[in-house]
């Protein structure tokens, strides 16, 4: 049978348009999803519904298909372990022995460190509760860089808490769900994080573009910034505390100034979600004015200065977190 | 009639490739690193829907992609409906040219594949430069177009299995 011959040949061209309208009306649907999607906003009801149940149903799945792959390799970091036994513990005693030096100056600062603040009256910030979660779900893509973390409404998180690996700062939370938050990466390109440059306290913001390295943009001054410099976040605006470990400096091939995320160093498996408040965002911001608690017994005074200005300083000088214990940013007065 | 005269029932050759590519994709995002390498992140629908253009015309695929996409954009977090321009803008070029490029070698398949990916991926890029502020890193993007290109047996394997499914388009 010929072509022309063919009793269905006259039926191709209606099916092929049927299939085009029938795209052209998924695409404006499409669109109009993109339009009226808030994502950029980050609000809490952004994170709409859907969100929240397809978190809650990707988690379980891709959670229980990386713990096999988890499992082989703790075994194979355990035999990795065995067989540099050797070569490990004199790498750590030499390690050992630095941090000794270290500890001890600290300890020394800690303690000039809290006799400063108790003579200036300074108010720094309280230590930052946090939970640790575990990555069950990651997206690498240009233009998502997200993770779903184990921890959820139930322990506490809320949309904008801060979140780290044991290396520096990976991004905040932008949705919750019970049991389930997603984290928006620092590389993701809606990505906006005031930071600073240790070094020169020169402003920035850490803008991500899916790249491996986001951008310093609106870097300003002379030599605001050099290869290696260390990058924090500044705290500006609130959204984050100041004094995280974000990278340091390198110069990308584009010329612009970039960051190596500290991040970075290592695979981000577990992390820890600092339950930052931000002071902005208080329900009763009543609460900032009312009266110190008196603070805790101080030693003697030196000076007759310190005991007038005493009652302000609420921070004691032995006011140290415990190792374990909730986090606390790089010391700043607010 | 013979068994291959009967109509392709659409939960075959469309319902089946869709679950299967976010399958793909929900594996692929779990967080592991294989030799210290992160897995790649393919656009899994890409496959499909090429292969969805070529088998014959039809209204559900167009959908499928639609719902398929905004699948994607929940699982990898990414604003709500981008996926679903980027794959229907690739996939309906591809079905406008069907004509020209059915009975084409497999190479050829595979370069219009590659360009049709490239079509999906800087739809992307442009939608996110748009939104977000910000271009997204071309190498990133680059790279995803990579991994995505590499599923062409994929979808040649779709497309020789039910092109000449339904005997009316062959």
């Amino acid at each position: 049978m010929s072509f022309r011959d063919n009793p269905f040949g006259e039926v191709r061209l209606p099916l092929l348009l049927g299939a085009a309208a029938a795209g052209v009306v998924a695409l404006v649907v499409a669109f109009a999803l993109l339009m009226a999607d808030r994502r950029q906003t980050y609000q809490e009801g952004a994170y709409n519904a859907l969100r929240k149940a397809s978190d809650g149903v990707v988690a379980p799945v891709t959670g229980a298909f990386a713990a096999p792959v988890r499992w082989l390799g703790g075994v194979g970091a355990g035999m990795g372990d065995y067989f540099f036994a050797v070569s490990e513990n004199r790498r750590l005693k030499a390690e050992l022995a630095a941090a000794r030096t270290l500890r001890d100056r600290a300890a020394t600062l800690e303690d000039e460190n809290a006799r400063y603040r108790a003579l200036l009256g300074l108010a720094i910030d309280p230590p930052v509760p946090m939970v640790t979660a575990r990555a069950v779900s990651e997206s690498r893509g240009p233009y998502a860089n997200t993770r779903l973390v184990n921890a959820g409404a139930e322990r506490g998180v809320k949309v904008g808490h801060p979140v780290l690996s044991e290396n520096g700062l990976v991004g905040r939370v932008i949705g919750v769900s019970p049991r389930v938050s997603r984290v928006l990466m620092l590389t993701d390109a809606a990505s906006r994080t005031p930071v600073m440059i240790q070094r020169t306290r020169a402003r920035a913001i850490l803008t991500g573009d899916g790249g491996w390295a986001p951008e310093l943009a609106y870097l300003r001054g002379r030599d605001a910034a050099r290869d290696g410099d260390l990058v924090l976040t500044s705290g500006d605006g609130g959204v984050l505390p100041r004094g995280l470990t974000v990278g340091r400096v390198v110069r990308g091939s584009d010329g612009a100034w970039r960051v190596r995320l500290a991040s970075d160093a290592a695979p981000i498996d577990s992390v820890r979600i600092l339950l930052f408040e931000d002071f902005v965002k208080l329900e009763d911001l009543r609460t900032l004015n009312r009266p110190a608690p008196p603070p805790p017994p101080t030693p003697a005074p030196r000076t007759a200065a310190p005991s007038v200005i005493a009652p302000k300083a609420p921070a004691p000088p032995k006011a140290a977190p415990p190792a374990t214990g909730p986090a606390r940013p790089e010391g700043a007065a607010r | 009639m013979s068994a291959v005269a009967r109509p392709l029932r659409i939960s075959r050759w469309v319902g089946l490739p869709l679950l299967g590519a976010l399958l793909a994709s929900l594996l692929l995002a779990a967080p592991i690193r294989l030799l210290g390498l992160p897995l790649p992140e393919p656009v899994t629908l890409m496959a499909p829907a090429f292969a969805w253009a070529m088998i014959r015309p039809a209204a559900s695929p167009a959908f499928a992609l639609l719902l398929g996409g905004l699948a994607l954009d929940a699982l990898w977090g990414g604003p709500t409906g981008l996926w679903p321009v980027a794959l229907l803008a690739a996939y309906l070029p591809v079905l406008a040219l069907r004509n020209i490029l059915a009975g084409q070698s497999r190479l050829v398949l595979a370069a219009w594949y590659a360009l049709a990916c490239l079509l999906a991926q800087a739809v992307g890029w442009l939608v996110t430069g748009w939104i977000s502020g910000t271009l997204p890193a071309l190498a990133a993007a680059g790279l995803q177009w990579l991994a995505t290109v590499l599923l062409f047996p994929v979808a040649a394997q779709l497309i020789d299995g039910f092109r000449d499914a339904d005997v009316r388009f062959r």
